[in-house]
């Protein structure tokens, strides 16, 4: 069964005709290919695939692409501004959050959300958030330490 | 040091890619008029296949082709890299190992059949309708009854269970010091399996032109010139210049993807047969049950002593197990990788090993984030421990009095190895330093206060890097040599292409090793290049594994940039009318010393491509080179690490309360790496420790295949870590490097059981296995205080 589905994705409106089944992640990266969100997982616990539905973190590996019909999704290509880093993936970098990058994008997507509801977390309070976050290369040492640096840039920009 | 040099923590240049979600891995890949496959596999553990009925998934929607192992005939087996030989000169027993399962299936998991459709669901939608009639059969798990006269046998043709029967050592030698010890501590261990799971799954895209014959393979691999290798020549019959493997970003490798694996085969051949390109890509089930697993040993270990506490002789008897089949470098891992390391830092004079590899229904096991070497650092730190606490020794001052002495370098150890430096002490002092191992007992007190146990926890680990040299290896079984190449190709415009065999898939190569470059050319490190992962732009690789790419890939770059200086000098001497022995080279320019004659690299690499004034009769115009390096030994990184450890002990939770980790890489090109490298093998090793463990069921079905039953380190399950080095230099390369990738994994699971037993002895818990979880650790408490 095929429906009909819109979207704004990354500020920019989408129309697709897809599959029923289609997960919101395969939308994302086989039609409209944005490769950027990745897949780690096939029960939702690596957290590869986060993205934001109407300014929340989502597992989109988890939602159907009809579930997101009509919403405002943000995926990791539109965090940036232009050329110019977000500071949560400056902080990611200037602190060594990151080895292969397969994670990343989910640990980036999933920081925001976190800096969204508490603007100054401590340590402790990164790290269960992350629950949902899998990182197999940095010991997550490095993730926890560029989330403060991120958070604490943006409280100051 | 310069700002981007050796030494220096610059910034990653990969990371400009990867922070915005614009990494190129294998999955991301989609190829014109690209068909999907779907590997159906194995239910069953053990199973005779009586018949495969394709039909109705062979005219389902979508369908290409379905493919079992009648149709890939004419495909050989996945060969094995390996060949180890038994104590008695016997070859170890390799059976076939088909790409689709022929005639029987061996592990659940094992590929049956391939589906390709038009989309990924088409396929798998139509997988489910292949009948397969299995008669199961009774599968073959615990390698003790495995080894029995009476167990099934896994490959019938071979006759029995055991692979190989391996010994290293002299064994009469090593009884007698053991009957003449005044102290004997024994220990019986497991070294459980793990499950590698690199975050990104494997994947492998097949092309083929018909026009042309040239095949294309795009893979998850950590090695594509090996793969070419490996599939081209025993798989496929592909020579290598019809054959181009290419391994984009990768997404995590630990090992896992060392191998060549069967999906590779034939998603490469049947692009050829469909002459379309036909893309797999694993789900994180398929993962589960198809990459290879590592460690999965049975041990027990003896360590003889004098009254001192002087170390006299060690001995070990271990059943190792290869899982279903023999992955491509299965066989070292328990042997040259592994019963080489048991002399760790210590002076054991005599050391004796024996190592039965075991055939089961299980997934192949393979090298694993350390592979070989953690196993050995596990039992000898465990058994060291033990014979510390039985003889009222302080676990640091047991390894003081056996610790081998910076003056005895180089060390021949009883094991084949010849260690080239170390200072094993100065890290063990810096680790009780920056560890405040003296505040412990007061630290202690503090956590039984609020109801915890306390214990500190002590691992001195050494590791073997960048195996080789390959006439060695060879001799010991290698079927491949270990060395690896590079080519400096230097534009006409000065800037630097660097191609290298070594494999990036998390490790930061493109800047650690622009960093050589930079420093040693005296270029802005913005203007060198790393290429690597593609056998049609890499003249030659061995790949990323055993923490080899610094030390081995590293030194073919300097190697590479020697030549590139030395003919830099004939056309600076030419340009500035000098003799070549009167130039050197400082700072980027080529300069005659006490004169004003210099001419700036730029204008060297522009003269090379723009040869007006120019050598031609003694000189070739251009500005590239390429070396071949094949170490000379080993590098050995040791270090001490420390644990603390609170253990909840109405729950069972342990806690991690400190972790440092003192180690010596030698020369660290980029340290704020270094560290992010060690953090990471840290959490592996904790992982090991607490929580991770691929358990099997009676019918040799995987428990834990799903990250919802395979305990993950996740954030909240490991603290912040602090960690520094010291610095002993390689005499035998020309960085001093020691490489520093695997070190993490190799020493923490000891540090981590050592504490918590330390924790534990004054409930009286003298033993406990990994994963420490929290039901074994309240069950081991609930005995001891019932005994």
């Amino acid at each position: 069964m095929t429906v009909s589905i819109s979207m704004t994705i990354n500020g920019s409106s989408v129309s697709a005709d897809v599959d029923a089944r289609t997960l919101l992640v395969d939308f994302l990266r086989v039609n409209q290919r944005l490769t950027g969100t990745h897949v780690g997982c096939d029960t939702s616990q690596c957290g590869a695939c986060v993205i934001h539905v109407n300014g929340k973190s989502v597992k989109s590996c988890t939602i159907l692409a009809a579930q997101a019909n009509g919403a405002d999704v943000t995926t990791i290509e539109g965090v940036a501004n232009g050329s110019e880093l977000h500071p949560m993936q400056e902080a990611f970098r200037e602190n060594h959050g990151l080895q292969c990058g397969f994670c990343t994008p989910g640990m980036i997507m999933s920081a925001l959300d976190l800096i969204n509801v508490n603007a100054d977390p401590s340590e402790q309070e990164v790290r269960e958030w992350l629950e949902g976050n899998l990182c197999r290369c940095t010991g997550y040492h490095n993730i926890v330490k560029s989330i403060q640096a991120g958070a604490k840039a943006m409280r100051e920009a | 040091m310069s700002g981007t040099g050796i030494g220096a923590s610059v910034r990653r240049k990969e990371d400009l890619r990867f922070v915005r979600g614009a990494g190129k891995y294998t999955d991301d890949m989609n190829l014109q008029g690209q068909a999907y496959a779907y590997i159906l596999r194995s239910p069953h553990a053990h199973a005779a296949i009586k018949s495969i009925d394709a039909s109705s998934a062979a005219s389902s929607d979508g369908v290409v082709a379905v493919y079992t192992s009648e149709d890939m005939a004419a495909v050989g087996g996945i060969p094995c890299g390996w060949q180890v030989h038994g104590k008695d000169g016997s070859p170890m027993h390799e059976p076939k190992h088909p790409a689709l399962a022929e005639g029987k299936v061996r592990h659940v998991g094992d590929p049956v059949a391939v589906v390709i459709a038009e989309s990924r669901e088409q396929a798998r939608d139509a997988a489910e309708m292949i009948d397969v009639d299995y008669d199961v059969l009774e599968a073959v798990l615990d390698m003790n009854q495995a080894i029995t006269d009476d167990s099934p046998n896994v490959h019938d043709d071979v006759g029995t269970n055991v692979c190989y029967d391996w010994a290293l050592g002299d064994p009469d030698v090593v009884n007698e010091a053991f009957s003449n010890a005044a102290h004997v501590a024994k220990l019986d261990l497991i070294n459980n399996r793990l499950i590698p799971n690199a975050i990104e799954p494997r994947c492998a895209i097949g092309d083929f032109d018909q026009a042309s014959g040239q095949y294309t393979l795009h893979t998850t691999s950590q090695n594509p010139h090996v793969i070419r290798l490996l599939m081209g020549a025993f798989v496929l019959g592909i020579p290598e210049h019809k054959l181009r493997v290419n391994a984009p970003d990768v997404g995590g490798g630990f090992g896992s993807k060392i191998y060549h694996y069967a999906e590779e085969a034939i998603v490469t051949w049947s692009a050829a047969q469909l002459n379309r390109p036909v893309k797999w890509t694993a789900d994180r089930s398929e993962s589960f049950i198809s990459d290879a697993h590592g460690r999965d040993h049975v041990t027990s270990v003896e360590l003889a002593l004098d009254e001192n506490g002087k170390f006299l002789a060690l001995r070990e008897s271990t059943l190792a197990n290869m899982g279903a089949y023999l992955s491509t470098f299965a066989p070292c891992i328990p042997t040259y990788l592994h019963a080489t390391l048991l002399a760790g830092q210590y002076s054991t004079p005599l050391v004796y090993c024996e190592i039965k590899a075991v055939f089961t229904n299980t997934v192949p096991v393979d090298a694993y984030r350390g592979a070989g070497r953690p196993e050995a650092t596990y039992l000898l730190e465990r058994i060291v421990q033990v014979a510390a606490d039985q003889m009222g020794l302080d676990p640091t001052e047991i390894r003081r009095r056996n610790f081998i002495q910076p003056d005895q370098f180089p060390y021949q150890t009883p094991v084949a190895l010849v260690y080239d430096t170390g200072d094993y002490e100065s890290s063990l002092n810096k680790a009780l330093e920056s560890s405040d191992y003296a505040g412990f007992a007061a630290r202690k007190e503090a956590s039984k206060a609020a109801g915890k146990l306390r214990g500190i926890g002590v691992s001195s680990y050494i590791e073997a890097c960048g195996i080789a040299p390959s006439n060695v290896v060879g001799s010991l079984g290698a079927r491949a040599g270990l060395y690896e190449a590079a080519t400096i190709r230097v534009n006409p415009t000065g800037s630097i292409s660097v191609l290298t065999g070594s494999h990036s898939h998390g490790q930061g190569h493109e800047t650690t090793f622009a960093q050589v470059v930079s420093e040693k050319l005296g270029v802005d490190i913005d203007s060198v290049e790393i290429v690597h992962g593609d056998t049609d732009k890499i003249p030659f690789g061995m790949g990323t594994y055993g923490s080899r790419s610094i030390a081995v890939g590293g030194t073919a770059i300097v190697n590479a940039l020697d030549k590139i200086i030395a003919k830099g000098k004939k056309i600076a001497a030419h340009l500035l009318e000098a003799s070549e022995s009167d130039i050197e080279f400082e700072n980027g320019s080529f300069v005659v010393p006490g004169t004003d004659k210099a001419k700036a690299f730029g204008e060297i690499a522009l003269t090379a491509y723009v040869p007006h004034q120019y050598p031609l009769e003694e000189l070739e115009p251009g500005l590239e080179e390429t070396a071949f390096y094949d170490p000379k030994n080993f590098t050995f990184p040791a270090g001490t690490y420390i644990c603390e450890v609170e253990v909840d002990p109405e729950t069972g939770v342990v806690d991690i309360a400190s972790f440092h980790a003192t180690d010596d890489f030698g020369t660290v090109i980029n340290p704020m790496i270094v560290e992010g490298q060690v953090h990471g093998g840290l959490v592996q090793g904790i992982g090991q420790a607490l929580l991770e463990s691929a358990a099997y069921d009676e019918n040799g079905q995987l428990l834990s295949g799903s990250y919802m039953d395979y305990t993950m380190p996740r954030a909240s399950d490991v603290p912040s870590f602090s960690v520094d080095t010291t610095v002993t230099v390689c005499g035998h390369n020309p960085l001093g490097v020691k490489g520093c990738g695997e070190a993490g994994a190799i020493g923490s699971p000891p540090a981590v059981i050592n504490a918590i037993l330390n924790a534990l002895a004054e409930v009286g818990v003298t033993n406990i296995d990994m994963p420490a979880t929290p039901h074994r650790v309240w069950q081991a408490i609930r005995n001891a205080q019932a005994s």
